[in-house]
């Protein structure tokens, strides 16, 4: 992790060929991504790659079957959608102006491609258009050739420059600087004792000369930091200095001066992905004034859509360097271009939901999870139980589904969820013994009637559950017998390198797997080996003779052997073994 | 209940499927680093460095300034801010013809504001609706008209007052709630001060045991009007620190009660929970009788959706728009309260101790014609 210096999670590698949405990320993610749709196939009729922008789109596009060419009317409409969505997610309006003309421009060129239907070509040309300026000039922090570097961290109140230099500190101790942080945000009370604990927590040392609350020289503290770190060979530099706003000309005149005394090598505005039209007005005012070379934004942790992004990006020319995405130390990222892209146009963030996934469950689970799945393990209700409280501590189911691709049609369904809804779930888990979690059929009249008292819920609920279960392992029966992927045309290479592994992996410990084609498209075509093709498991009933639990064991485990490539040996293993 | 057990299912579904994933992703990258690459952040101590270390210097218990001239001064500074709003519409406005690229412009204006898409083409229309029934065309009636509408959007009739008198024997308990980075702690602060200015006595809460040197932050506002400030340790529970905050101003006598809680970003489930529970927590000693949900000018969209989860967790009863001083509009305000029907009380305008003034929609309105 060391080496690959801002990794949130173990996860992460960083490609960034721009295109889809989730092209550039995760390794895993595009499995995921497939297995979701493969999940979700049967709730979601003609999955759309894009939601909110493209389901609106698409009701523009109605009329559209057909024809060869966009028109320069349907081109209009499109481009007002456009606009309507980027005015949403607080682009800036002389920036959507802009940028709608550019979109319209090369939208009217356009052939009407074959693979993808009209409004989601458009989509994919706006998604085009905003990572080119997204990510046109996106670069690594500069580092002085004679040290110390320093960087100077400007931006309005309460946009995260304290909370920020602490998290930049810590990166480059990490990185094997040695960076100093100094105090010279005199203004806000106590501003620098949160500084002096903050590099307390980062590990760094600071230099606070002034006690702050409205005492002391910001100047002369910057310009004594910057000796100091001569002085005592620190290589890297990070001044913090006061909120200010735009329009404050004495502040910004100190600004200034403090720029001049340090001479920074970095001067980083620091902008909060909340903020709204006004980001245009800042990022002008602070550029003009002393000069930024490069832009943070800050609580990407939210869910603002983060316009400004675009708003900043556009009218100053500058790179964003870092996105700040928590309040712990360590919660700095690499700026990803395209991720941005496709939150700014609310495209089902897949990636966010990833990373919310991996905070709701610590690595002990989710290797055990991928340890049954690579070993064939049952998916038990236990298992479901688990998932679902992580699925709690996620957010709202509403939210987490909203996140999906494809979801747009069920939104509306999903609106009125009522999250209890889980408790309730959790609870007729929970007033089963563990037999019955392990195994559902077991479940006679007397011990449903006996959990439904436990729960506090009607019979029928209990029987609700379970038929559920029953139902949806059927259907990934059929779907795994079917073979193939529905509802996933125009999908591009599913393969990606670290689905390759897992089945390299799978391929070393089966012996079998080797003979398996490495192109995932043949592969779909192949009939999977060593697994049957009609009805899959019919082994995986329990030495009882009753069918296995299950939905979401099949559902999972399916549709990850689907898309993993199968694990011929481990089923076996597993089967033998029970 | 079948329907939502799908959903349930669904979601399991997905989520099983993401840790399956993150979990094979995360073998495979341990396999490929090998057992021993886990840093190790070596323990040396920063060395921290400050020559003089002393206490900042409280400033001597203050008299705050009374609260009687500052809409003047809230009047002056949105004239500053907001001008440009009024003054473009108004331009647009008494233009001869009034066709749709106009309409086009105007839309504009107001989205600039960050009023939002909803409010927006609901004044829209309201405007084109009367200026066609009563053929307006000079600027004087242009601006009554405009001026009529926004204050509808802003809705006068709401009760602003802030709840900080209460009839039984207790003191009045209020909670300031918001996102970070918003003006929390200044706010109280600054609150603290009106009431201080008011005769009333207050005993802060700084139940912001997350953010570094919170505690202290609101202690040298507690010191400079002379109000008592109850802290925890850091890390320590923030429910915890209210109880004790509102136990005190009961013991105290005091009249009210102001709590500053953490900020928190709306999406994080555990610390949403955490406020719910510093609510529920408190009120077993006093009912809360004001919750006060932060909200910064320069917020966009996103105020509207944070608005909205802080509501359903603490049910917000009003709202203070900060730094109203910069180049920012508030906009989103509007489009706040008309979704929860909750009111904006108080405004930020600056940094400045006594920068808190009431909300008050007429001169909100006006500021935005001048």
């Amino acid at each position: 992790m060391g080496s690959n210096g801002l990794g949130v999670a173990g996860v992460h590698h960083r490609r960034s060929s721009p295109g889809y949405p989730w092209d550039c990320v995760v390794p895993g993610a595009r499995e995921a991504v497939a297995t979701w749709r493969f999940a979700l196939a049967p709730f979601v009729t003609g999955c759309s790659l894009f939601t909110s922008l493209s389901d609106r789109l698409a009701a523009t596009f109605k009329n559209l079957r057909g024809k060869g060419r966009l028109t320069e009317a349907d081109v209009d409409a499109t481009v007002r959608e456009i606009r309507t969505a980027l005015l949403e997610a607080d682009v800036a309006l002389p920036v959507v102006r802009e940028f709608t003309a550019r979109v319209r421009e090369r939208a009217l060129g356009a052939e009407v491609s074959k693979a993808l239907n009209p409004a989601q070509q458009i989509v994919k040309i706006v998604h085009e258009e905003l990572v080119g300026i997204l990510g046109g000039q996106t670069r690594r922090l500069r580092l002085a050739k004679n040290p110390p570097t320093v960087i100077l961290l400007a931006g309005l109140q309460g946009a995260g420059k304290t909370t920020l230099a602490g998290k930049l500190a810590q990166h480059l101790r990490e990185a094997g600087h040695q960076p100093l942080l100094v105090a010279a945000d005199l203004q806000r009370p106590n501003a620098v004792d949160q500084l002096m604990v903050i590099a307390e927590r980062a590990g760094v040392a600071i230099h606070a000369p002034e006690p702050g609350n409205g005492v002391g020289d910001p100047v002369a503290v910057a310009r004594g930091g910057v000796e100091f770190a001569k002085a005592k060979q620190y290589d890297v530099v990070i001044v913090d200095t006061a909120g200010r706003l735009a329009i404050d000309s004495e502040l910004m005149d100190q600004l200034r001066q403090v720029r001049d005394a340090v001479q920074p090598d970095e001067t980083l505005l620091v902008v909060d992905a909340m903020i709204g039209q006004d980001a245009v007005q800042t990022a002008v005012a602070f550029d003009e004034s002393v000069g930024i070379d490069g832009v943070v934004l800050s609580k990407l942790d939210g869910d603002a859509r983060g316009g400004a992004a675009l708003s900043v990006v556009t009218v100053t020319g500058k790179p964003i360097l870092f996105a700040s995405v928590g309040e712990k130390m360590s919660d700095l990222e690499t700026f990803h271009p395209d991720r941005m892209a496709s939150r700014i146009l609310d495209m089902g963030d897949v990636l966010s939901l990833i990373e919310s996934a991996e905070r709701a469950f610590d690595s002990e689970q989710t290797a055990r999870m991928a340890g049954k799945v690579a070993s064939g393990d049952d998916f038990t209700l236990e298992d479901f139980l688990e998932q679902m409280m992580g699925l709690k501590k996620m957010g709202s189911l509403t939210k987490i589904l909203g996140m999906l691709p494809g979801m747009g049609e069920m939104k509306a369904q999903i609106e009125n969820f009522d999250d209890n809804e889980l408790d309730r779930v959790a609870a007729i888990i929970r007033s089963m013994t563990p037999a019955e979690r392990a195994d559902h059929s077991i479940l006679n009249g007397s011990r449903r009637a006996r959990i439904a008292r436990g729960a506090g819920v009607e019979v029928s609920a209990v029987n609700q559950l379970v038929d559920r279960f029953v139902e949806a392992q059927k259907m990934m029966r059929q779907m795994r017998a079917g073979g193939g992927m529905p509802g996933m045309p125009g999908m591009p290479g599913m393969g990606g390198g670290k689905r390759a592994k897992a089945k390299q992996k799978a391929a070393v410990k089966s012996g079998k797997g080797a003979k398996r084609s490495g192109n995932p498209a043949k592969r779909s075509i192949e009939p999977p080996q060593g697994q049957p093709q009609s009805q899959p498991q019919p082994q995986s009933q329990t030495p009882s003779g009753l069918p296995d639990l299950s939905a979401l064991s099949g559902r999972d485990s399916a549709a990850l052997q689907a898309q993993l490539g199968e694990l011929p040996a481990e089923f076996k293993g597993l089967l033998d073994g029970r | 209940m079948s329907n939502l057990l799908e959903y349930v299912l669904i979601g399991v579904g997905i989520l099983a499927a993401i840790v399956v994933v993150v979990g094979l992703a995360r073998r495979a990258k341990a396999r490929e680093l090998g057992p021993s690459t886990r840093e190790v952040i070596s323990p040396s101590a920063p060395s921290t460095v400050r020559p003089d270390q002393v206490e900042p210097p409280l400033d001597q218990v203050q008299a705050p300034e009374p609260t009687a001239g500052r809409l003047e001064r809230l009047r002056s500074r949105l004239a500053r801010s907001n001008s440009a709003l009024g003054q473009g519409l108004l331009a647009l406005l008494v233009r001869d013809r009034l066709d749709a690229q106009t309409w086009d412009e105007v839309e504009e204006t107001l989205l600039a504001s960050d009023l939002g898409v909803g409010p927006t083409q609901e004044l829209l229309a309201a405007l084109k609706r009367r200026t066609m029934a009563e053929g307006v065309s000079d600027a004087a009636s242009a601006r009554a008209l405009l001026r009529a509408e926004l204050l509808a959007l802003v809705d006068p009739t709401m009760d602003r007052r802030l709840a900080t008198h209460t009839d039984e024997n207790r003191p009045a308990v209020v909670l300031v709630v918001g996102v970070n980075g918003t003006g929390k702690t200044t706010t109280t602060g600054k609150l603290a001060r009106v009431l201080v200015a008011d005769g009333r006595t207050v005993v802060l809460g700084a139940a912001d045991t997350f953010r570094a040197a919170a505690a202290l932050q609101l202690q040298t506002w507690g010191g400079r009007v002379g109000a008592q400030v109850i802290t925890g340790a850091e890390g320590a529970d923030p429910a915890a620190v209210a109880f004790d905050a509102v136990r005190a101003g009961v013991e105290a006598g005091a009249d009210v009660v102001l709590i500053d809680t953490a900020g928190r970003l709306h999406t994080k489930t555990g610390l949403m929970d955490e406020l719910g529970k510093v609510k529920r927590v408190v009120e077993k000693q006093a009912p809360v009788d004001e919750v006060l949900l932060v909200l910064d000018a320069t917020t966009g969209q996103n105020g509207l959706r944070q608005a909205q989860v802080f509501s359903e967790v603490v049910q917000i009863t009003g709202i203070v728009l900060t730094k109203l001083d910069g180049t920012a509009k508030g906009g989103i305000v509007v489009a706040v309260q008309r979704e929860l029907g909750v009111p904006v009380k108080l405004v930020g305008l600056g940094e400045g101790a006594d920068d808190l003034a009431p909300f008050d929609p007429e001169a909100f309105v006006d500021a935005l014609l001048d």
